[in-house]
């Protein structure tokens, strides 16, 4: 597949390019993983204490 | 009400405060935030031969000379009011080309040329495809914005 | 005026707008970003000057601009916060500064790498580098201000302080590489003139662009729900405290 191969070499700058596009996407993939963990495990966190809270509230 | 108009005229006064002072202190920072001078504004200052500074301009057309046996080149470096013949020993950055614009890090000698240590190359803020530009170029059509072209 | 911000301050308010919005925020972000990197990396054409170099150009200024874009934010919430006191202002800038870094960080990450191939070097300390290394301090500022004291609203308060200070450094990284001579070049699209991009490549950066400002709306929005979440468990907790025999303790 060369065209395949030309993609990827991207006029000889593919390190750079790829390297670019690797950390960006890693930085953004980690910053939504940690913001969704962060607001399920602060959920759970909530319902606990709604459970544990002596007036329940409904909210 | 009266409480909250105080607290936003105590914040936009204190913006106008720290506006004016930044303006200062970026106004007498001047020289010390150039990364480079053009051969006009070095011309001006008269550097000492030796003194370690940055140069900064277009390579002119039809003015580099490579060396046919070493790694050294020679170019002019210009921003259309005054040049200076610049030499260099190493390996250029890719976007190194005539009507370019570059950085030279290094010093005068007495003669008036200037010795780089180090080439940066500057790009211009144009994109195109080269199609785009040969076809600019055919037509003429490449006129230089604001009659000077960034350095 | 006053009113209808103060009624979106409402927490529950705000969690009513904006949490139905969420879903279709991050598909506009998905779709914005699959295109962009279509076009940005099979579709538009390599630069004249820089060849396919150029491409690093659609992930570095979205994140820039995003970097930028968000410190305003931090900084007008800020704003509001202390004069207005909104309580979901300090919420939006808390959650703010953390994605605003990440941001600057990407946009200094992938500048430097376009600026080894391009320019020679890894990095330079030009005017515009320099205020963009400014700007990630002022981002990692207000995050330790924040947690550096024990009462939480004497941290908040003097991380409001340093983020508006901070809001100086704004149009200084914007017009740094018009004032002093920059190894960066200027502007290619906010300026006079009109941008100076081809159209095939104008494309995919200003999909990128959207989809990149509607990642950042996204995980503002996450955080908030989290940091709201976190202040409801703190009141809970609080009066549940205050309820509760001595002897149970």
């Amino acid at each position: 597949m060369p065209e395949l191969g030309a993609f990827l070499a991207m006029g000889g700058y593919g390190a750079y390019v790829w390297s670019a596009y690797a950390i960006t996407g890693l930085i953004l993939g980690l910053l939504v993983v940690a913001s969704l963990r962060a607001r399920r495990s602060m959920r759970a966190n909530l319902d606990e204490a709604e459970q544990a809270s002596p007036r329940r509230r409904a909210r | 009400m009266t409480r909250k108009r105080q607290r936003l005229i105590g914040l936009l006064s204190a913006g106008v405060v720290l506006g004016v002072a930044a303006t200062l202190v970026f106004q007498a920072l001047d020289d010390t935030l150039v990364f480079f001078y053009s051969p006009t504004q070095a011309a001006e200052r008269q550097f000492r031969p030796g003194e370690a500074i940055r140069l900064g301009g277009l390579v002119k057309v039809e003015s580099v000379q490579h060396s046919d046996d070493s790694l050294k080149v020679w170019f002019v470096v210009t921003d259309g009011a005054n040049d200076v013949t610049v030499t260099f020993h190493g390996i250029l950055p890719d976007l190194f080309r005539e009507e370019q614009g570059v950085v030279a890090e290094g010093s005068f000698l007495p003669d008036g040329t200037f010795v780089a240590t180090e080439v940066l190359a500057r790009h211009d803020e144009n994109y195109m495809p080269k199609e785009v530009m040969d076809a600019l170029r055919e037509q003429g059509m490449l006129v230089e914005e604001n009659g000077k072209k960034s350095y | 005026m006053a009113k209808a911000l103060h009624r979106l301050a409402n927490p529950a308010r705000f969690l009513r707008i904006a949490s139905p919005l969420l879903p279709w925020i991050a598909a506009g972000a998905a779709v914005c970003m699959g295109l962009g990197l279509w076009f940005g990396l099979v579709e538009s054409p390599p630069d004249y000057q820089q060849g396919d170099a150029a491409r690093i150009m659609y992930v570095h200024v979205p994140a820039a601009w995003n970097a930028l874009a968000g410190y305003a934010g931090l900084a007008i919430a800020s704003a509001i916060a202390l004069v207005w006191r909104h309580p979901l202002a300090l919420v939006a800038a808390r959650c703010i500064a953390p994605i605003g870094a990440c941001f600057t960080v990407i946009a200094i990450a992938t500048g430097s790498i376009w600026g080894h191939p391009m320019w020679g070097t890894w990095w330079v300390w030009d005017a515009r580098l320099t205020s963009v290394v400014v700007l990630l301090f002022l981002y990692l500022g207000y995050i330790a201000l924040l947690h550096a004291f024990d009462e939480q609203e004497t941290g908040e308060r003097a991380a409001t302080v340093l983020a508006l200070i901070g809001a100086v450094n704004l149009p200084v990284i914007k017009f740094s590489v018009d004032w002093w001579n920059t190894l960066h070049q200027p502007a290619s699209i906010l300026r006079f003139g009109g941008p100076s991009i081809d159209p095939a490549m104008l494309l995919p950066l200003m999909l990128m662009a959207g989809g990149f400002t509607l990642l950042f709306a996204y995980l503002v929005i996450i955080r908030m729900q989290t940091e709201l979440a976190r202040r409801r468990v703190m009141a809970l907790r609080r009066t549940a405290l205050a309820m509760s025999p001595a002897s149970d303790a």
